[in-house]
């Protein structure tokens, strides 16, 4: 199955990349399940709220994604990418965990759904501009369109797409600098 | 915010473009060798007899040290940077410059006399030696920085001091032109030392800055 997953996720990120927001939405639903099973599997004590270190890892995948090569397969750069905000949001937790590096066992991992409580992600957001965050909320949480939200603030779409744009990338910053809150 | 919810957002933002990685590494390494260049020309630059120097294995023996370490580190700074790629040949290719230097040197020390091996290690140009590696290679060093951090390296510290061993790969490319100091001898000490400052400033920046 793992074969089958490989292909099928590198095509749909190929296709992401080229601009098919479709199949980017299909490969963050299918990568969010997989690094939660991983996540869940691999926090066995608590400190660690595994659904952060999902999105953590989703938010790395997207600013990052210039750093998968196009003919390799996608699972290894995923779990890498997993397993480093993983170890991340532990160290920053003051304490040390032993990763089996070359544990090839969560390619299998079976999709998990999410928890739902208060996420890192939500402090992060309230570092951001006040026009980035309204921008970022609206077409999160809101659940808008880019023309949508362009219409509800009275600024362009294009305007829309750099706010959203930029404060996705400063929250993954400040995910990779772990300025968010939290003590 | 839910995971679904920050997918939209990431979603509506699948349009935004970067540079591919490999590509980006290739531009850097362009700018790096200008700007390295342009700091040799207006400082050092090469030295008088440069001409007749290219047609003795000493003097050309150094370009091959320097060439050999800028492309070994070059292959590894770019798998370490994209996360999940396999690094093991690259690691092993790092060990190509050390060891042609190693080799060197043993034939150097069956050539030269014993009463002149002193005289060879120390040479005449230790401190520009020392001096002017690092101080070529900082540019370069700065832009490899950089792209370690528009790149993913899962191991910064390491990606950094590589990113030092490329900067130094390429500054004593461009030094040797100007040392008359061609033995073996002085390139695998004073080399070796200027080189392993700029690794060493590298892990730093990668510890620091490399944050993603």
């Amino acid at each position: 199955m793992s074969g089958k997953d490989e292909a099928e996720l590198s095509r749909l990120m190929r296709a992401a990349i080229a601009g098919d927001e479709r199949a980017y939405a299909d490969f963050l639903h299918r990568i969010a399940a997989l690094v939660r099973g991983f996540a869940r599997r691999k926090i066995v004590q608590g400190g660690v709220d595994p659904e952060d270190v999902v999105q953590e890892t989703l938010l790395a995948i997207h600013v990052k994604r210039h750093t998968w090569r196009q003919d390799a397969p996608v699972l290894p750069w995923v779990y890498a990418i997993a397993r480093f905000k993983l170890i991340d949001a532990f160290r920053r937790r003051g304490r040390r965990i032993e990763i089996d590096v070359d544990d090839i066992a969560e390619t299998f991992a079976e999709p998990e759904t999410e928890t739902v409580s208060e996420r890192d992600i939500n402090r992060a957001l309230d570092g951001l501009s006040p026009a980035q965050r309204s921008v970022v909320s609206a077409v999160s949480v809101e659940g808008r369109s880019i023309g949508e939200t362009a219409a509800k603030f009275g600024i362009s779409e294009t305007a829309v797409r750099v706010s959203l744009h930029r404060g996705l990338a400063a929250i993954a910053k400040r995910f990779g600098q772990g300025r968010f809150g939290r003590e | 915010m839910r995971t679904d919810d920050l997918i939209k957002a990431l979603d509506a933002d699948a349009t935004s473009k970067a540079m591919p990685l490999q590509s980006a590494w290739w531009l850097a390494a362009g700018a790096a060798a200008v700007i390295a260049a342009v700091v040799f020309l207006l400082t050092i630059g090469p030295r008088p007899d440069f001409m007749a120097a290219a047609h003795t294995m000493r003097f050309l023996s150094k370009f091959v040290f320097t060439i050999v370490l800028a492309v070994s580190a070059f292959a590894l700074i770019r798998a370490l940077s994209t996360p999940g790629a396999s690094t093991g040949r690259a690691m092993v290719g790092m060990a190509a410059a050390p060891v042609l230097v190693a080799v060197a040197v043993v034939l150097e020390l069956f050539m030269v006399p014993e009463a002149l091996w002193g005289t060879k290690m120390v040479g005449s140009n230790m401190m520009i030696c020392m001096a002017f590696i690092p101080l070529i290679g900082l540019g370069p060093l700065a832009i490899f920085l950089w792209m370690l951090r528009y790149g993913a390296p899962t191991r910064p510290v390491l990606a950094g001091a590589v990113a030092g061993l490329l900067a130094g790969g390429l500054a004593a490319t461009f030094y040797a032109a100007h040392c008359f100091d061609d033995s073996p001898l002085f390139v695998a000490t004073w080399y070796t030392i200027a080189i392993a400052a700029l690794a060493l400033l590298g892990a730093l920046g990668g510890r620091f800055f490399v944050r993603w």
